[in-house]
C-alpha cells in the first residue's frame, strides 16, 4: 500500500490538503491533560441583574418563529436569561468557510448558545456551518436524549434514551484521498485523547442525570485497533467511576435490541464514536417520531451550543405552522447545563403536559394550532 | 484483476437480467420468500451434482448453529431433498476444542465451498480481543469473493410486530469498505482505520442490485450512503450508482443518507424496496430492519459471488447466550435453505419447506421464545415436520 501511495504522488496532494487540519486539532488536544475535573463545566458569569447572557442563533426558515416561541416561554417563566442575537451568515476567510468574528466573540464571552436550524448553502467550497461551529469551538461531544412524547403515538412507547456521540474525529475526520483513479481511502481516526474526553464526559453526564450505567457501543470485532482503542479507554475511565456500571455492546446488537424494544436502554447512557452515534441518534429520534421532537446539545471545553437538529423547512417558513418543541427541549438541556435546573423542570413539565393534552398541537403532530398558540398553551400551564 | 473479474461477472449478471425468464417469480406469493437465485443464470453457476445429488457444504457455525443445522438436515431429509451435506465444523471461539478455531479448518471450509460452489452456513463467532484473529465470516467472504450479501426482510404472516407490510431487501457490499481490515497505529494513542471504496466493486454491487431488482419484480432501488461527509469515498459509491442507474430506466432509483435511512426505517419502513449500500451501513440497517419483523431468527439471507453462493441467516447473530438451551429459532436457516433450493431450481422442495415453516408460525400454537411462544427448538421443528407430512 505504501508503494502505491508513492506512485500516486500527484493524487496524493488531496491527502495533504486534508491532513494539516487533523494535525492541528491533534496537537491542540495533546496539550490538554484531562484530570478528574469536570469536563465541559459551565463557567458563564451573571450580569448586574443576575441574568446569564445566551447567544441566540435564530437560524433560517422557521428558525425565527420557533425562537420567538422559546423566548416568550422563557420570559413567562421568568428565567434569568438575557438573549444576545447573533448572525452566523458564513463568510469566506482565507478561502475557508468561517463565521463572523462578532459571533465568535459573543459565544466565547457567553460560553453558551442556542441555535435554530441553519440551511447549509449548497455549492462547492462551503463546509456545512454546523461543522464550522463544531470546529471553531471544539465541540467534542454531541448529546442526544430521546424521550417519548405522550401526545404523539408511535409504534414505540416509553422511550427514554440518552446517547453521546464523539463529535470531532472517527469516520468524519474528513481525511480522504484518491489512491489511484477509482480507489478511494477514507480514514477513520481514533485518538486516545478524544476518546478519553468524550468517555469521561459520558460518565459525568450519567452521574449528573442520575443514571447508573454507561455503555460503549462499538464494532471492535472488525475494527480491532480503532474501536478497540475506544473500548480500552472506556474500560480505563470506568475505574475512576466505581459508582457507575460500565459495559460494552456490539453495534449490531444495539441496533437490533433498540429497534426491538428500546425500554431496557432507559437506565443507560450510551457513548460511541462519531458515525455510529450519528446513525443511532437519528434512529432513536425515529423511534419517538422524528427530529421535530428531539433536542441536541454540542458540548465543548469552553462553550456549548444547544440546537434543534431538524431542517429549516423553508416551505412552511413564516406561516406560523412550525413546531418549536425541538428547540424548546434543547433550551431545557441548556438550562440544566447552566445549573438552572428548577426552571428547566418547570418549563419541561408544562411543555410535556401541553403535548400530552393534545389540544394545541402543531400540524406536524396532527393538530391545527399555530406556533404562537402552542407557546401560549405552554405559558398558560406555567 | 478486480475490474476484470467484476466486469465479467457484471456482464453475466446483466445478460442474466436481460434474458426473459420464464420460470421467474412463480413462488413469489403470499407465503414465500422472493427468489434471489434468479439473478444468477446457470452459465455462471454449476454446482456439483453426482448421481442425481448436489453436494452442499454445511458450516453449522457457533452458538445456536449446531442446533439449527441439525433442524435443517432433519427437515431436508424428511422432504427427500437431493442434497448431500459436506459438513465442516469451523469455530471462531477461542476455547473451541477439540475442533478448535484453527486455520486448517477454516481453509478446509473455504476449499470445500470452492469445490461445491454452494454452502449453507451459520454464523461464526468473532472475538473482540486485539490479539484475536480476523473475523472468519469476513475472511471467508473476502477469500471467496462473495461480494453481495442479501437480507430479505419481510413480515411473516401471523407474526405480529410493531410494523406491518414490510418487504425490503438489503443488498450490502461484502468485501471492502470499513471491513477492509486495514488499521494501524501511527503513534501511540492515534489509530487510523482505512475504509476502502473502489469504483470496480461499487459498480459490481450496483449492477447486482439492479439486476436483482429486475429479476425479482422489484420497483425501486435506494442507494444508502453518507456522501455529505465522506465526499470522496461514499461519493464514489453514490456516483457510480447514479451513473449505472441511467441504464435501468424501468427502475425507480433514489438515494438516501444513512442516518436518515435508519430513522425512516423505524418510522416508515414500508417505503423501502431494494436497498444497496457499503459494508458497515449494511450491518447496521440489516439489524434495524430485522428487528422490525421479528429478530434475527426469522430473516434469511445469502452471500453471492461469481462462483460461490453461501446461504446464511440475513441478520448475522451467533446466539451464544441461548446456545444449547433448545430455544433456538431455526426459521432463518430453514428459509435460507429454501433460498438455496430455489437457487438450484428445486422449487418444489423449497415451497414445501417454506410453506410448512410459514404455516406453523401462522397458526401460532408452536413458536420459539423469540417469536413470543414457549416451544422448544425441537417442538418447533417437529411441528414443521408434521405440517409437511400433512401437506403431502
Amino acid at each position: 500500500m505504501l508503494a502505491l501511495r508513492s506512485i500516486a504522488a500527484p493524487v496524493q496532494r488531496q491527502c495533504f490538503r486534508a491532513a494539516p487540519r487533523a494535525a492541528v486539532t491533534l496537537s491542540l488536544q495533546n496539550q490538554r491533560l484531562y484530570s478528574q475535573d469536570r469536563v465541559a463545566k459551565f463557567n458563564g458569569q451573571k450580569d448586574a441583574q443576575g441574568r446569564y447572557t445566551v447567544s441566540l442563533i435564530e437560524g433560517d426558515g422557521i428558525g425565527p418563529e420557533i425562537a420567538v416561541a422559546v423566548k416568550d416561554i422563557f420570559a413567562a417563566a421568568k428565567t434569568p436569561i438575557a438573549w444576545e442575537p447573533i448572525n452566523v451568515d458564513p463568510i469566506l476567510k482565507d478561502g475557508k468557510t468561517a463565521i463572523p468574528d462578532a459571533a465568535i466573540e459573543s459565544i466565547k464571552k457567553n460560553k453558551v448558545a442556542l441555535k435554530g436550524p441553519l440551511a447549509t448553502p449548497i455549492g462547492k467550497g462551503h463546509v456545512s456551518l454546523n461543522l464550522t461551529l463544531r470546529r471553531t469551538f471544539n465541540l467534542f461531544a454531541n448529546l442526544r436524549p430521546c424521550r417519548s412524547v405522550a401526545g404523539y403515538k408511535t409504534p414505540y412507547d416509553n422511550v427514554d434514551t440518552v446517547l453521546i456521540r464523539e463529535n470531532t474525529e472517527g469516520e468524519y475526520s474528513g481525511i480522504e484521498h484518491v489512491v489511484v483513479d477509482g480507489v478511494v481511502q477514507s480514514i477513520k481516526l481514533i485518538t486516545r485523547e478524544a476518546s478519553e474526553r468524550v468517555l469521561r464526559y459520558a460518565f459525568q453526564h450519567a452521574r449528573a442525570i442520575g443514571r447508573k450505567k454507561v455503555r460503549v457501543v462499538h464494532k471492535a470485532t472488525i475494527m480491532k485497533m480503532s474501536d478497540g482503542l475506544f473500548l480500552t479507554v472506556g474500560n480505563q475511565i470506568a475505574k475512576e467511576f466505581p459508582d457507575i456500571e460500565f459495559d460494552a455492546e456490539l453495534l449490531d446488537n444495539t441496533c437490533l435490541k433498540m429497534t426491538t424494544d428500546p425500554v431496557p436502554y432507559n437506565d443507560k447512557v450510551l457513548v460511541m464514536p462519531n458515525l455510529y452515534g450519528d446513525i443511532l441518534s437519528d434512529m432513536c429520534a425515529g423511534l419517538i417520531g422524528g427530529l421535530g421532537l428531539t433536542p441536541s446539545g454540542n458540548i465543548g471545553d469552553e462553550c456549548s451550543i444547544f440546537e434543534a437538529v431538524h431542517g429549516s423547512a423553508p416551505d412552511i417558513a413564516g406561516k406560523g405552522l412550525a413546531n418549536p418543541t425541538a428547540l424548546l427541549l434543547s433550551s431545557m438541556m441548556m438550562l440544566r447545563h447552566m445549573g438552572l435546573t428548577e426552571y428547566a423542570d418547570r418549563i419541561e413539565k408544562a411543555a410535556f403536559a401541553t403535548l400530552a393534552e393534545g389540544k394545541a398541537l402543531t400540524g406536524d403532530l396532527g393538530g391545527k394550532a399555530k406556533t404562537h398558540e402552542f407557546a401560549a398553551a405552554i405559558i398558560e400551564k406555567l | 484483476m478486480l475490474s476484470r473479474n467484476s466486469s465479467r461477472a457484471a456482464q453475466r449478471l446483466l445478460r442474466a437480467a436481460a434474458q426473459p425468464q420464464q420460470r421467474l417469480n412463480v413462488a413469489r406469493g403470499f407465503a414465500s420468500v422472493s427468489d434471489p437465485a434468479q439473478t444468477v443464470q446457470s452459465d455462471i453457476f454449476k454446482p456439483t451434482k453426482y448421481g442425481g445429488k448436489y453436494t452442499v457444504t454445511l458450516i453449522p457455525g457457533d452458538g445456536i448453529g449446531a442446533e439449527v443445522a441439525e433442524n435443517v438436515k432433519e427437515v431436508f431429509k424428511a422432504d427427500n431433498v437431493p442434497i448431500t451435506w459436506e459438513q465442516i465444523e469451523v469455530s471462531g471461539l477461542d476455547d473451541a476444542t477439540p475442533t478448535g478455531r484453527t486455520e486448517e479448518k477454516f481453509q478446509e471450509a473455504v476449499a470445500s465451498l470452492r469445490r461445491n460452489k454452494l454452502g449453507l452456513k451459520g454464523i461464526l463467532h468473532t472475538p473482540i480481543s486485539r490479539s484475536g484473529h480476523q473475523s472468519f465470516n469476513v475472511a471467508m467472504r473476502q477469500e471467496l469473493d462473495i461480494y453481495a450479501s442479501i437480507s430479505l426482510v419481510k413480515n411473516i404472516p401471523g407474526l405480529k410486530t410493531r410494523h406491518d407490510n414490510i418487504d425490503m431487501c438489503i443488498i450490502r457490499e461484502n468485501t471492502e469498505g470499513e471491513y477492509s481490515g486495514l488499521e494501524h497505529q501511527s503513534v501511540p494513542g492515534v489509530v487510523e482505520s482505512l475504509k476502502i471504496i473502489t469504483r470496480a466493486k461499487s459498480e459490481r454491487i450496483a449492477k447486482f442490485a439492479f439486476s436483482f431488482a429486475l429479476a425479482n419484480n422489484r420497483k425501486k432501488v435506494t442507494c444508502i450512503h453518507k456522501a455529505n461527509i465522506m465526499k470522496l469515498a461514499d461519493g464514489l459509491f453514490r456516483g457510480t450508482f447514479q451513473r449505472l442507474a441511467k441504464d435501468f430506466p424501468q427502475l425507480e432509483c433514489n438515494d438516501m443518507i444513512v442516518d436518515n435511512a435508519s430513522m425512516q426505517c423505524v418510522g416508515r419502513p414500508q417505503q423501502f424496496d431494494v436497498m444497496v449500500m457499503p459494508n458497515l451501513y449494511g450491518g447496521i440497517l440489516s439489524n434495524i430492519a430485522a428487528a422490525l419483523v421479528g429478530g434475527p431468527g426469522v430473516v434469511p439471507g445469502c452471500n453471492m459471488g461469481r462462483d460461490v453462493a453461501v446461504f446464511e441467516p440475513g441478520c448475522r447473530h451467533v446466539g451464544l447466550d441461548i446456545k444449547g438451551k433448545d430455544q433456538a429459532n431455526p426459521t432463518a436457516l430453514l428459509l435460507s435453505g429454501a433460498m438455496l433450493l430455489r437457487h438450484l431450481g428445486l422449487d418444489d422442495h423449497a415451497n414445501r419447506i417454506s410453506n410448512a415453516v410459514y404455516d406453523v408460525i401462522a397458526q401460532g400454537k408452536v413458536r420459539t421464545p423469540d417469536m413470543g411462544g414457549n416451544a422448544t427448538n425441537q417442538e418447533f421443528t417437529r411441528a414443521i415436520l408434521n405440517s409437511m407430512e400433512k401437506a403431502l
